[in-house]
């Protein structure tokens, strides 16, 4: 995909790429790459990202290859999961109409160049915060909406109880992921020795490590049990019970154009928020008209002007509940005790319930 | 008024440029050449531009600091602190050595499957077309999957041959057949240079005395010739010869103290220890590769025996060689000429081929330099460069050997 794009700020004048030529500096090795990695770096330039998502009037949204209860299409072929309801929030408070998501499948490798591109507006997928992302792939994270860690996956009948056990073993790594590198620290900062299998996606893992072409796989602990639900035996394979590292979860954006990142930001927030103040997909109307909590009001729009300054309208924070729930909702429906993936709020329960859900006020 | 078909010498109007069938090529392809580097430079301008705008630069300085991942398949020392260049240099051998194990026995399966395709057994001709057809026809990709998968299904896993009193025993007590590869015993000097560690010297030495041992059997045998040439008496070299090759090279490996590391079974709880692990990815893409390069090798090879006259045949048969001789020595020789020049592409496709090493997570340069590398940076335009910097070099270095290869083979003309 091939687009010249040009900052659509107004305070911008538009930009001719005459006026560049005398200030980029030639660099002739760069000459060759350029015919294939110009459409990477294309979108690169794009602010206005919100201008662009209304105009299209649809959601790239960018979330993983096929992780049940974060991001797969179900029977039906839509998708459905906790990262993706991020997106469908996204695209109720922007576009008023949750279903307007383009949901583009990417794998650990891809999905860095889809979102640095413009190919998707904002990437939901299992996506651990790190610095050099940030800082260094320029990318904004505009939250955390799973705290989680690396885990290791190991069948029963081995007989292995800890992940310091594990010398020797052979170990199903995705790669291109910050667990990858966890997994090189854990070894050598334990003195032990492994052997890493590399693989692109989770359904690739899976099938490596039911066929026992590695001994244990590592991810994240939610995909693990995640994938350990689409089993057909589950009760045969059990998580270890160190986790190796800190891996924040959050949906990111491009570096550079505030006014989307906070748009996607506060979306975040507001789901978070939600759940904090009792907001429900189910009295998100009725507390609308009702409320006499101030910042309830706020959030919803019934008073003050916080869809404005986003650049929304009023109802934006109310249609992502009314369509999605709230974080509590959401994460109980899609990856909570009573799905089959049976993941626990632990860290990701509201601060007041002793979790680290902690969104800032709406004010 | 018409236009002139004789312009009249000396004078040149600008019409002419476009008018005058003389020049009119010469306008037609420099107006193509402005447009393609117009069509360059809004490519390259488009990405600095884009760059700058998104703040990011072009370094090299990745390359420097460690990779931070571990590679299962190493010919190099290596572990997760060496540098991201170290992980491209451990990606440049895996590539170079599927490479180079895969035209070998491409070759190998091209020239037996190219020669019986032509063969009188109407049974052998046919299954010969059917690997043909088969295995040229399905993507490679497709090949090295299918391979792997089977592989890893099939074969055991490491765990039966594990413990005091495994399932199954090695066999021979030197191999084992896994899913995730096959263990051989590992050669290795006691008494040579760096000691127990060992060292690459040991096998440069043994390599140089078998490049040594091979132009003294070829002395030998040209000193034979000669004589057959003056007396007709052939010497006897057999004996001579095998002790060329084989004495100095036994007497260099005891030297150094040879000694086998045989697999063991009871060192770790997961996996085989010691001997020389080949594992399942290189077994799949090397296999792979090689049948479905041999496939279009056999054709090849087919096209080069037809285009022999069969005159060539029929008077060799004449001279009362057999078959078997009568291709090796009369048609073979003849049809290398016309083999090699598409041979060389082929090698070149099993070089490129080799970078979807990444589909059984063999760790190639692609996997290793444009893989990982390039995920954990982010360094996304210098990895690609170097990337096809790399091939661009190697596959340039290929056609130069083949093309050397090709003018001492071709039919000189005197």
């Amino acid at each position: 995909m091939y687009r010249l794009r040009y900052p659509k700020v107004s305070d911008q004048p538009p930009i001719n790429v005459a006026d560049y030529q005398e200030e980029v500096t030639m660099n002739k090795s760069v000459l060759f790459g350029a015919m294939t990695v110009a459409a990477l770096a294309a979108g690169a330039a794009a602010a206005g990202t919100l201008d662009d998502v209304k105009a299209r009037g649809k959601l790239n949204c960018g979330v993983t290859t096929g992780l049940a209860g974060f991001a797969a299409p179900d029977a039906n072929g839509e998708w459905k999961g906790f990262d993706v309801a991020v997106c469908r929030a996204v695209a109720a408070a922007v576009l008023g109409d949750a279903t307007a998501v383009e949901f583009v499948p990417t794998t650990g490798k891809t999905r860095f160049t889809a979102l640095a591109s413009g190919e998707i507006d904002m990437l939901a997928r299992n996506t651990t915060w790190t610095l050099s992302r940030d800082v260094d792939l320029k990318f904004d994270f505009v939250g955390v909406n799973y705290y989680d860690g690396q885990g290791f996956m190991v069948p029963k009948e081995l007989g292995v109880s800890s992940a310091k056990d594990l010398d020797g073993a052979t170990v199903c790594i995705q790669t291109g992921t910050t667990t990858e590198l966890n997994l090189a620290d854990f070894f050598r900062a334990n003195n032990i020795s492994y052997e890493p299998v590399p693989i692109e996606t989770n359904a690739e893992g899976t099938q490596q490590y039911l066929a026992g072409a590695c001994d244990t796989y590592t991810t994240d602990a939610s995909g693990l049990a995640s994938t350990r639900a689409t089993f057909e035996n589950p009760g045969d394979h059990t998580l270890l019970p160190e986790i190796i590292s800190k891996e924040p979860l959050g949906p990111l954006v491009r570096h550079g154009d505030n006014e989307w990142g906070d748009i996607v930001r506060w979306t975040l927030n507001a789901l978070i928020t939600a759940e904090e103040l009792g907001v429900s997909s189910a009295n998100v109307t009725e507390m609308t008209t009702s409320t006499t909590n101030p910042e309830i009001a706020r959030l919803l729009g019934s008073e003050g002007t916080l869809g404005e300054m986003l650049g929304l309208d009023a109802d934006w924070a109310k249609r992502a509940i009314e369509t999605q729930g709230n974080y509590g909702e959401i994460f109980a429906k899609n990856i909570g005790e009573d799905t089959p993936i049976g993941l626990a709020r632990g860290l990701n329960a509201q601060w007041t319930d002793g979790g680290l859900l902690y969104s800032p006020p709406f004010r | 008024m018409s236009t002139t078909t004789d312009p009249q010498g000396g004078t040149f109007r600008l019409s002419m440029l476009l008018n005058d069938s003389r020049y009119r090529s010469l306008t037609l392809q420099a107006i193509a050449a402005i447009i393609l580097a117009l069509a360059i430079f809004q490519l390259y301008s488009n990405l600095a531009e884009n760059l700058r705008i998104a703040g990011l630069n072009i370094s090299y300085a990745f390359l420097g600091t460690p990779a931070g991942y571990d590679l299962n398949q190493t010919l190099i020392d290596y572990n997760s602190q060496s540098s991201n260049l170290r992980a491209a240099f451990v990606g440049i051998l895996n590539t170079l050595l599927v490479a180079v194990l895969g035209c070998i026995t491409a070759t190998v399966f091209g020239v037996i499957a190219g020669v019986l395709r032509l063969s009188n057994n109407w049974l052998v001709r046919k299954l010969m077309a059917f690997y043909v057809e088969i295995f040229r026809n399905i993507p490679v990709l497709i090949w090295i999957i299918i391979i792997f998968t089977i592989m890893t299904a099939v074969m055991p896993g490491p765990k039966l041959y594990l413990g005091a009193e495994p399932e199954r025993e090695l066999i021979g007590g030197l191999f084992a057949f896994t899913n995730r590869g096959i263990y051989v015993p590992a050669p290795f000097f006691t008494s040579g240079f760096g000691g127990e560690e060992g060292s690459g010297l040991n096998w440069l030495l043994v390599i140089g005395v078998l490049v040594a041992s091979f132009f003294a059997a070829r002395f030998v045998t040209a000193s034979a010739n000669a004589k057959q040439a003056e007396t007709g008496v052939r010497p006897n070299t057999m004996y001579l010869n095998l002790a060329i090759w084989f004495v100095p090279v036994a007497i260099v490996l005891f030297i150094l103290g040879l000694s086998w590391d045989m697999p063991d079974p009871l060192a770790n709880r997961f996996n085989l220890r010691g001997g020389l692990q080949i594992g399942a990815p290189l077994i799949a893409l090397w296999f792979a590769l090689s049948i479905y390069t041999g496939a279009f090798i056999a054709e090849n090879v087919r096209a080069g025996i037809q285009a022999v006259s069969k005159g060539q045949t029929e008077a060799a048969s004449a001279l009362g060689l057999r078959p078997g001789r009568t291709m090796s020595l009369v048609v073979l020789p003849q049809a290398l000429r016309v083999i090699i020049p598409p041979l060389i592409s082929q090698y070149l496709n099993i070089t490129k081929n080799s970078s979807l090493a990444i589909v059984v997570g063999y760790a190639d340069i692609t996997a290793t330099l444009g893989g990982i590398t390039l995920n954990q940076t982010g360094r996304a335009i210098e990895c690609v460069l170097l990337l096809m910097a790399f091939y661009l070099i190697i596959s340039l270095l290929i056609s130069m050997g083949m093309n050397v290869y090709n003018n001492a083979m071709k039919l000189k003309e005197r």
